[in-house]
């Protein structure tokens, strides 16, 4: 890699920052051989040109609109060849302390000239930053869920989704228009998103936005149990003896 | 030490003291002996003796003419009446037709009292405390006397009914003004602590790095811009970083805001669009220092750097019957998560100052509609030549001893806790 040049992408929501972060790589490009790729305003739309650009380099910001920085590296990692991110933040004393304890780069704005080349000088010995550190840093809960599929990361709004369940190795996403596999732990994806889903079974997370009712069924046994019924999907879920009183309270807060 | 510089140590002082200072007692004295040390540091222990042997609390008489006063006075008094009535029932059930028959007198008597405070209440407050509380007293025996003599025309009154409302005239007025000036005591640290407010009402670090940022992206290409960009920076931070106690026009705290909202715009671009609505603005009002930017700020940070599509802050500043209104509008974003948190902070602390300058004469209230966030504040109308012509204090309580020598600065750092010890 030392003779190609080093692939870089910008991402800042506002467009000063990201025309500094170009004059200053400018400035970089007598030092060592660079390609800045493009420049994007948001998480997603780096993720859109990364799959058709690939790049060595995603130099991103944290706070942005649409997808944060941090949510952006998250969804990076499922890229065939995933790309080193070093994070740009003008003040976060929170972040940096969780960057420093991780060893996530970053460099604080205004950057300069000498601390953005020493840190790209590092670049080809550095490796992606695992899920799990990027999982500690401060963040809100992420936007979107991101599959591979075919070798291209697909994102899935969490405000489509309309439950999670637990299969085997794998966790089905079921949104209005269709199922998606996601490599993830349901107890984690429970943690990360709090009050949006209930969890209605052992293996079951249902969004709450998307719970129609419930439904009381018996079964050849004479067994009776509640069914989720459920906004967009046809299927209903089962509600296990143990969280039957989701029922009870999710039928509370309707009725108030 | 120039005012730059002392300014500049006063701000840094702030940054140990968490938010919640002035609430929880343990961190504020820490964060005050933070700064006793540090003012000992800079101006000597010799000095520093002087300055906590200083009285900052001066008494002095409420402002009769403010709502706050008023209202205090009448629910004070109406009380004591009722407690008295009580005091004299002989069973219970007596109470009402004895409470009936004392605010037969009580209430006229009142309100003649109320209301020759209201005019006597620009000189009575040039006047020396003693001098003043003197004439509240003697205001308060010849309202009563002129007022006795007038209804005992109309009806003969019963003997000895004289004795009994001068009695209960004087009591009522030592009381109160005891109580208003035990209020006033403890409310001089709390306009010392307006100011430290005002200076934590100041921008967000955040904003500051980034607006640093986006000049030096325009250092190459736009050298100009640059120039104006650097300038309505300083111009920000002097304000930020001055004495943020008295009021100041509402023209200048607007020339501050398009100064900042300029910055903004440096950095969001075609994000972020201001609508002013300010032709019909009072420009002479007096407002508390920094009462709409951080407010501003608060729009731009929650409702429009969340999302990448444009919003429009707009600002409606208007005078409606003897008062000032200020609207500020800002699209409403529920997406974004931790975002909303600072947002509390900084209404809670611009409804403080306005309750430490105006009491109950101002509000300060936020509404969500369909989709835009909405604050809406109302504040009397005063000015400059207002309160010059009548005296008028601008602040309920007393001023703290202001005087401008070198040692002012220190001493104002070391008030709180003086004023706590």
């Amino acid at each position: 890699m030392p003779d190609s040049p080093l692939r870089v992408l910008i991402v800042d929501d506002e467009a000063p920052a990201r025309r500094r972060l170009r004059d200053l790589l400018d400035d970089c490009a007598s030092a060592l051989p660079l390609a800045i790729i493009g420049e994007a305003q948001h998480g997603r739309e780096a993720l859109e040109l990364l799959q058709s650009a690939p790049a060595d380099l995603v130099l991103t910001d944290i706070h942005m609109p649409d997808m944060d920085g941090v949510e952006l590296a998250r969804h990076l990692l499922k890229l065939p060849h995933p790309p080193v991110v070093i994070f740009t933040t003008a003040f976060h004393e929170h972040a940096v302390q969780a960057f420093e304890l991780n060893a996530v780069d970053y460099l604080m704005k205004p950057i300069r000239v000498q601390r953005l080349l020493s840190a790209l000088h590092k670049i080809p010995r550095l490796k992606p930053v695992t899920a799990e550190k990027l999982a500690q840093l401060p963040t809100t809960a992420r936007r979107f869920l991101s599959v591979t599929e075919r070798s291209r990361v697909v994102l899935v709004p969490v405000e489509d989704v309309v439950y999670l369940k637990a299969e085997l190795k794998y966790i089905t996403i079921r949104t209005s228009q269709r199922e998606y596999l996601l490599e993830e732990s349901l107890t984690r994806l429970e943690t990360e998103f709090g009050a949006r889903f209930v969890r209605v079974h052992r293996n079951c997370l249902a969004a709450r936005d998307h719970i129609r009712g419930f439904e009381r069924r018996v079964n050849d046994d004479g067994d009776a149990h509640w069914e989720v019924l459920l906004a967009g999907v046809p299927e209903t879920l089962p509600v296990s003896r143990r969280q039957q009183f989701v029922v009870r309270d999710m039928g509370r807060e309707t009725a108030a | 030490m120039n005012a730059g510089e002392r300014a500049f140590v006063k701000s840094r002082e702030q940054a140990p003291a968490p938010e919640n200072r002035p609430k929880q007692m343990g961190q504020g004295t820490l964060a005050a002996e933070a700064l006793t040390r540090r003012a000992q540091c800079l101006h000597g222990t010799s000095d520093m003796a002087a300055i906590i042997r200083q009285n900052p609390n001066r008494p002095a008489l409420p402002d009769f003419r403010n709502m706050g006063t008023v209202l205090r006075i009448l629910v004070t008094v109406n009380l004591g009446a009722a407690v008295v009535a009580y005091a004299r029932a002989p069973q219970l059930s007596a109470t009402f037709i004895e409470w009936v028959e004392a605010t037969s007198f009580v209430e006229p008597y009142l309100l003649l009292v109320l209301a020759v405070l209201w005019a006597a209440a620009p000189r009575l407050s040039r006047l020396p405390y003693s001098v003043g509380a003197g004439l509240v007293a003697a205001i308060t025996v010849f309202s009563g006397l002129a007022l006795f003599a007038a209804m005992n025309r109309l009806s003969p009154m019963p003997p000895g009914a004289l004795t009994n409302w001068m009695v209960y005239g004087l009591i009522s007025a030592g009381v109160l003004l005891f109580y208003f000036h035990l209020r006033a005591r403890a409310l001089s640290p709390a306009i010392t602590e307006a100011r430290l407010q005002a200076l934590q009402a100041r921008i967000r670090p955040h904003f500051l790095f980034n607006s640093i940022n986006a000049v030096l992206s325009l250092v190459r290409s736009n050298p100009k811009r640059a120039e104006v960009a650097l300038e309505d920076m300083a111009e920000l931070f002097r304000v930020l970083m001055r004495d943020n106690r008295d009021l100041t026009p509402l023209e200048d705290e607007v020339e501050l805001c398009r100064q900042y909202l300029d910055l903004e715009q440096l950095r969001l671009g075609d994000r972020l669009t201001v609508d002013w609505n300010v032709k019909s603005m009072p420009a002479d009002a007096l407002v508390p220092p920094l009462m709409l930017q951080p407010l501003l700020e608060n729009a731009v940070y929650h409702g429009i750097e969340p999302s990448s599509t444009p919003g429009t802050v707009s600002i409606n500043l208007f005078l409606s019957r003897g008062e000032v209104h200020a609207i500020l509008k800002n699209p409403y974003r529920t997406a974004g998560g931790n975002h909303h948190s600072g947002n509390k902070m900084a209404l809670a602390n611009v409804r403080e100052r306005l309750a430490l300058h105006f009491d109950a004469e101002a509000s300060l209230e936020s509404r969500v509609t369909k989709d835009a966030y909405e604050v809406h504040i109302r504040i009397p109308y005063r000015t400059q030549a207002a309160n010059s012509a009548t005296g008028v204090p601008t602040v309920t309580g007393p001023m703290p001893g202001r005087d401008d020598d070198s040692r002012d600065a220190s001493a104002r750092i070391a008030m709180p806790e003086a004023a706590r010890a």
